[in-house]
């Protein structure tokens, strides 16, 4: 059977499975006051629910990602030759990510590609946690509610102009004929240009910039409800201000801290326009390559096996940090 | 070691809202002294500007005879106990009572052996890998205050701690505290708005109103010799009965009152033409007439039998009742509602003090 067949059909076997899994729980816990489902709705409307909210998931939620999994599994071919004898699983896909199909050497431009989007994502997620940290603090615990309103106000009012605006407006600050160059060489702190879009000064900037609410939020949310009396007490035991940020503050709103960092950090990992405006002339972005394939190469099987790929690492490295900081991946969608 | 707190003219402001103005102590090392209160008028401000979260607008504070001005709250020899406790929740108990060694670069040992001390102090021996989660209300009062007594204060200041409370807990916890302080012999600064408390574990009291410092005296002082209608009327039931003074000399007074001409002692010595209040407490009233000034008549608007004691309430002035506590040793009969009764008390018991604002009810 054609295996994009079977995607279709996955979907319908675990919702049969799920369904007799929720009967089977109400049989063995049976309460008779409880009215079920079908009893409260009717079965007309109750049927009906039940398949348009199937439908929303599975047309627009799950298959569309399911497509792509099988597809990253087959090799590319042109329509024609879709379903022939040729169209067969592979792991060729995922295998060209290590090794070049073509002359069989390490693949080392995407897997250079890859490590440094998912260094530089870190980077940027360690950068942007420095920033907003002490922001959220401010406005959580000793900002007035005036001067809060207003720097709530300032970090949002830019997000309203577009992105490319943004990214542009950022390299013209950093060119070499920039503005802050400009200055720098007009103190006479430099004679020649510091080249900051080359050591990719913009992207990090850029990068840190475009989430700067993502990670604030969860910050300030965590370390609002914290009592102010907590930070009084650890002062009046003798603790100097840094030792009351380690012992009380943080592992207080480390959950929000795990929620902020875990946004920023796959968001960076999978953003594509400012790392395309901002990024030096000799840096390669991951999700620049996944791009090429598909709208470049027309090589979606590839596309999508580097974007899971991707996924993938991407996850396992956000499970990692969690369990290393003992937050539960709950705690942090609190 | 302990140290007494020198508060000299301190004023606090808030913007325009002056929350303490001009209090003036002199607490001695070693003493169990509280500051009693109606809420918001200024307690947790002066323990806060005692323990350096607060710097005076005006004046000094002073303690064990050096000036604090300046010096932040992690450098004085005070620790504070906050009105919500204000324990670390993500911390054991041993954790928490240790915290304020470790900051203090104190190695694990020590504070183990410390945290075993304290823990056997406030009797929780060997549950110091608890969670605070698993402590009760009373349990985790006592890990508030050895956390507070881990760092050595020669101060301890305490602000409403068991308000949180249960009634028998909190009678409980007042021993408790009384028994503790003594131990380790450091001052207590304790804050209240339940004058039970106040009176049964201090030392000496200080009474405020608004701001202001109307009092400071022994318990049994501020009962018996309140030196203000605020004090008089904030500390134990009385009977107020405003009016003008008709004759006064040195030691008592005479006040034209709605109900006559009533007299009473007169320390603070009121002239005739002044403004006073007589204050007559419900215990030292009794039914039926005696001396002519010291002797009023009212009808009975109710009578309220508590076993001990039966209230009898007669109508006052205004929506105020005048109460009366009769015990059961005498022999007169209660009257009944509606019947206008004559009641009389000494004229020692009776207290003429300057017209004042009184506590609210
Ligand atoms: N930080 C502050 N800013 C403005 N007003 C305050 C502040 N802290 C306390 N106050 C005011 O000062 C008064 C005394 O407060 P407080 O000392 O907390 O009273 P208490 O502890 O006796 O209940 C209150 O009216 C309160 O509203
Ligand atoms: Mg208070």
């Amino acid at each position: 059977m054609n295996s994009r067949l079977i995607v279709l059909v996955v979907p319908f076997i675990v919702i049969a499975i799920f369904w007799l899994m929720a009967r089977r729980e109400a049989k063995l816990s049976h309460d008779p006051t409880h009215k079920g489902y079908f009893e409260r709705n009717g079965m007309t409307l109750g049927i009906l629910f039940i398949a348009l909210v199937a439908l929303w998931t599975l047309f627009l939620v799950v298959l569309p990602y399911l497509y792509m999994v099988v597809e990253s599994f087959h090799p590319q071919l042109p329509p024609s030759k879709r379903g022939g004898p040729e169209d067969v699983l592979t792991l060729a896909q995922y295998q060209s990510f290590f090794v070049q199909p073509v002359g069989g050497g390490l693949n080392v431009t995407h897997i250079g590609a890859f490590v440094f989007s998912i260094i530089a994502s870190i980077a940027v997620t360690a950068l942007n946690f420095a920033i907003c940290y002490p922001l959220a603090f401010y406005m959580a615990q000793s900002g007035g509610a005036q001067k809060v309103r207003l720097l709530m106000l300032a970090l949002i009012v830019p997000y309203w102009v577009n992105e490319i605006l943004r990214a542009f407006s950022l390299r013209l600050l950093l060119a070499s004929k920039g503005l802050i160059n400009q200055m720098l060489m007009g103190f006479g702190f430099t004679d020649a240009p510091i080249d900051f879009l080359g050591a990719n000064v913009g992207l990090y900037v850029g990068l840190s910039y475009a989430y700067l609410l993502i990670m604030v939020f969860p910050l300030y949310n965590a370390i609002e409800s914290l009592d102010k009396n907590q930070i009084e007490a650890a002062r009046d035991l003798g603790a100097p201000w840094w030792r009351i940020h380690k012992d009380v503050v943080i592992p207080y709103a480390k959950p929000g801290i795990a929620s902020g960092c875990t946004m920023v950090f796959m968001l960076s990992a999978g953003s594509l326009a400012a790392p395309q405006f901002l990024g030096g002339p000799r840096t390669l972005w991951f999700t620049s390559v996944i791009y090429n394939f598909f709208f470049q190469n027309f090589n979606w099987a590839r596309g999508s096996a580097y974007a899971f790929i991707l996924l993938a690492a991407c996850i396992a490295l956000v499970m990692l940090m969690l369990r290393l900081f003992k937050v539960s991946l709950g705690e942090t969608i609190k | 070691m302990s140290a007494g707190v020198e508060l000299d003219h301190v004023t606090v402001r808030f913007g325009d809202f002056t929350a303490v103005s001009g209090a003036t102590l002199d607490i001695k090392g070693g003493e169990f002294f509280s500051f009693l209160g109606p809420s918001g008028c200024g307690k947790t401000t002066i323990l806060r500007t005692v323990s350096g979260f607060l710097e005076p607008s005006e004046g000094k504070v002073r303690i064990g005879g050096k000036d604090m001005a300046g010096i932040g709250p992690n450098r004085r020899p005070t620790a504070l106990i906050f009105q919500n406790l204000a324990l670390f929740p993500l911390m054991t108990v041993a954790e928490n009572i240790t915290y304020g060694l470790r900051v203090r670069g104190i190695d694990k040992d020590m504070r183990a052996k410390k945290a075993d001390e304290l823990l056997e102090l406030i009797a929780l021996p060997g549950q110091g890998n608890k969670q605070m989660s698993e402590l009760s209300g009373g349990q985790k009062q006592r890990v508030a205050i050895a956390r507070a007594l881990a760092v050595q204060p020669q101060v301890l200041l305490l602000d409403e701690p068991l308000s949180a409370l249960d009634l028998k807990l909190r009678q409980h916890m007042r021993n408790e505290l009384r028994i503790i302080q003594r131990m380790v012999g450091i001052t207590f600064i304790y804050i209240t708005h339940d004058q039970g408390e106040a009176l049964t574990m201090s030392d000496r009291i200080a009474v405020m109103s608004d701001g202001v410092i109307q009092q400071v005296a022994d318990g049994k002082t501020i009962y018996d010799e309140p030196a203000t209608a605020f004090v008089a009327s904030f500390v134990g039931e009385n009977n107020p009965f405003a009016g003008t003074v008709a004759q006064a000399d040195g030691s008592s007074a005479l006040i034209e009152t709605k109900f006559g001409r009533l007299r009473g002692r007169n320390p603070r010595g009121l002239r005739a033409g002044d403004k006073a209040i007589l204050f007559v407490r419900p215990e030292s009233i009794r039914l039926g007439a005696g001396a002519t000034d010291t002797t009023l008549s009212s009808a009975v608007k109710s009578v309220a039998f508590e076993g001990n004691m039966t209230h009898v309430y007669l109508e006052g002035v205004g929506k105020k009742n005048i109460t009366i506590s009769v015990g059961r040793q005498g022999t007169t009969s209660i009257p009944e509602q509606g019947q206008v009764a004559a009641i009389s008390y000494d004229a020692a018991l009776g207290l003429a003090l300057p017209e004042g604002q009184l506590a609210r009810e």
